[in-house]
């Protein structure tokens, strides 16, 4: 096995966004890689942009966590600058601009999600080019190719806070079953006008999918008891 | 001003002993010479009104313009040098395009008055400058709703409604009459052309032609021209008012 461990960390990854009635709901699983290697099996992915603004990552751990330090910072000193908070459409193209202007360097694909009082919940999602496009949802990641048809399926308008939990971790937990760059637990932030809710899903109590082994404690569990003397 | 050819006179950055920067205040002067400017914020909307003295019969009808749109939402009304206000609103559209093409939306008008702000109080900071001769109103409608800003060489300040230039004290007692936040734009299209009609002495001043711009809700919140049957009927009711006026 050749692992590699000169490979840039990446995040072979699945990431969600989804509206429903209120406010938004943010996906993430957390499995970082070197290579072959998990180097991080429980990171965080999505990220604190404002009070009322989140943004998942995927790609070049190094890329994304630069872009969303720039853009923190950005949004902090406009938010002084105007007297109010940032809106989620300000938030979301400042992630385009230098995703566009940097494209030649960069290995970023971003979903920014977050409510603001004029338009309320939103989701732009910002893949690899530097386009940025407003969606009732949006998957990115390398998981997302097989979560298109599942998605376009259960999404539905109006959907309540629940409903939409429930459908992000389902989302999370099918790709991570499939696809070996997405692994480990599932985290999701929820946000409305009520604020901000962050869940954390432990990946032993995910729903096993399709010939999936449950997960166990240790592997002596596996033997048969010693023999008593 | 007693103390002209004191020799504190001479520099934006030279305070007199009594602590004035005289070359603004001259610069004030240069804007209360100037055709009357006014702009009011009624219950929907902003509606701005220039007093535009004609320097000649040979011009056109339109030309010279003191009313300009800065960006979609938001506009701006010079009185004084018209020249320098040219620079003021080439340097507003540029801080609108440039604030859009950073945050992806339009410029709120706060931010738009405090940058054109800026950009006016720069040239009291150097003395290889000079004050711009001119004051500007600012009218404009972000998500927020509408709002009115008056920014001049002396400073920058908010607004239900305010005016400039020569007819400044008797247009703001007349302001002052309205009830704002009752007025429609379209009502206060008329009464905005009354009160300039009402300040302009015929014997004694030029000749002008009547500008006016709004942001309301009829004009889809874009800064438009008022529309041409709206300024005809406004500039009817105002002579209108005038000759009643005149027959008590």
């Amino acid at each position: 096995m050749d692992l590699n461990l000169d490979a840039p960390h990446s995040m072979g990854t699945t990431i969600i966004g989804v509206t429903y009635d209120g406010g938004v709901v943010l996906g993430a699983d957390s499995r970082t890689s070197t290579g072959m290697y998990v180097a991080n099996r429980a990171s965080d992915k999505i990220t604190q942009l404002t009070d009322n603004v989140y943004l998942c990552r995927s790609g070049s751990a190094a890329d994304t966590q630069i872009i969303s330090d720039y853009v923190r910072y950005f949004l902090d000193q406009h938010t002084i600058q105007l007297g109010q908070p940032a809106t989620v459409k300000v938030a979301a193209n400042l992630i385009r601009l230098l995703s566009y202007q940097n494209k030649n360097m960069l290995q970023a694909g971003m979903i920014v999600g977050g409510w603001d009082k004029y338009v309320g919940g939103q989701i732009y999602s910002v893949p690899l080019g530097g386009t940025i496009l407003q969606q009732p949802f949006s998957i990115g990641g390398s998981g997302s190719s097989y979560l298109y048809g599942f998605m376009d399926q259960s999404w539905k308008e109006g959907m309540s806070k629940d409903e939409a939990e429930k459908l992000v971790v389902k989302a999370v937990s099918l790709a991570i079953a499939r696809d070996g760059a997405s692994g480990g637990v599932v985290r999701t932030v929820t946000i409305n006008s009520e604020g901000v809710e962050r869940k954390f899903y432990p990946g032993d109590s995910l729903p096993l999918w399709h010939e999936e082994l449950a997960s166990v404690n240790s592997l002596l569990d596996l033997l048969p008891e010693p023999m008593s003397t | 001003m007693s103390s002209i050819g004191t020799g504190y006179d001479l520099s934006v950055t030279t305070f007199s002993p009594d602590g004035r920067v005289f070359q603004i205040e001259y610069a004030a002067k240069a804007v209360d010479n100037s055709g009357t400017v006014i702009g009011i914020k009624c219950k929907d909307g902003i509606v701005m009104g220039v007093e535009k003295l004609v320097a000649s019969k040979m011009m056109l009808a339109g030309s010279n313009r003191r009313i300009h749109s800065v960006h979609r939402h938001s506009g701006m009304a010079v009185a004084g040098l018209a020249a320098d206000g040219r620079q003021i609103v080439a340097r507003a559209k540029s801080e609108a395009t440039s604030y859009e093409r950073v945050y992806g939306e339009p410029i709120p008008v706060k931010e738009l008055a405090d940058r054109v702000a800026s950009y006016v109080h720069l040239c009291t900071l150097y003395w290889w400058l000079r004050p711009f001769g001119c004051g500007v109103i600012i009218g404009g409608y972000d998500r927020d709703g509408p709002q009115l800003y008056m920014v001049e060489p002396s400073g920058i300040f908010m607004y239900f409604g305010t005016a400039i230039g020569k007819g400044r004290q008797a247009a703001k007692t007349e302001i002052e009459k309205l009830k704002l936040s009752e007025l429609s734009c379209r009502e206060g299209v008329i009464e905005v052309a009354k009160i300039i009609y009402g300040l302009h002495d015929e014997a004694k001043d030029k000749a002008f032609e009547l500008e006016m711009s709004w942001v309301c809700e009829e004009s889809n919140r874009q800064h438009q021209k008022v529309p041409d049957d709206l300024l005809e009927a406004a500039k009817a009711a105002a002579k209108a008012a005038l000759e009643e006026m005149d027959a008590d």
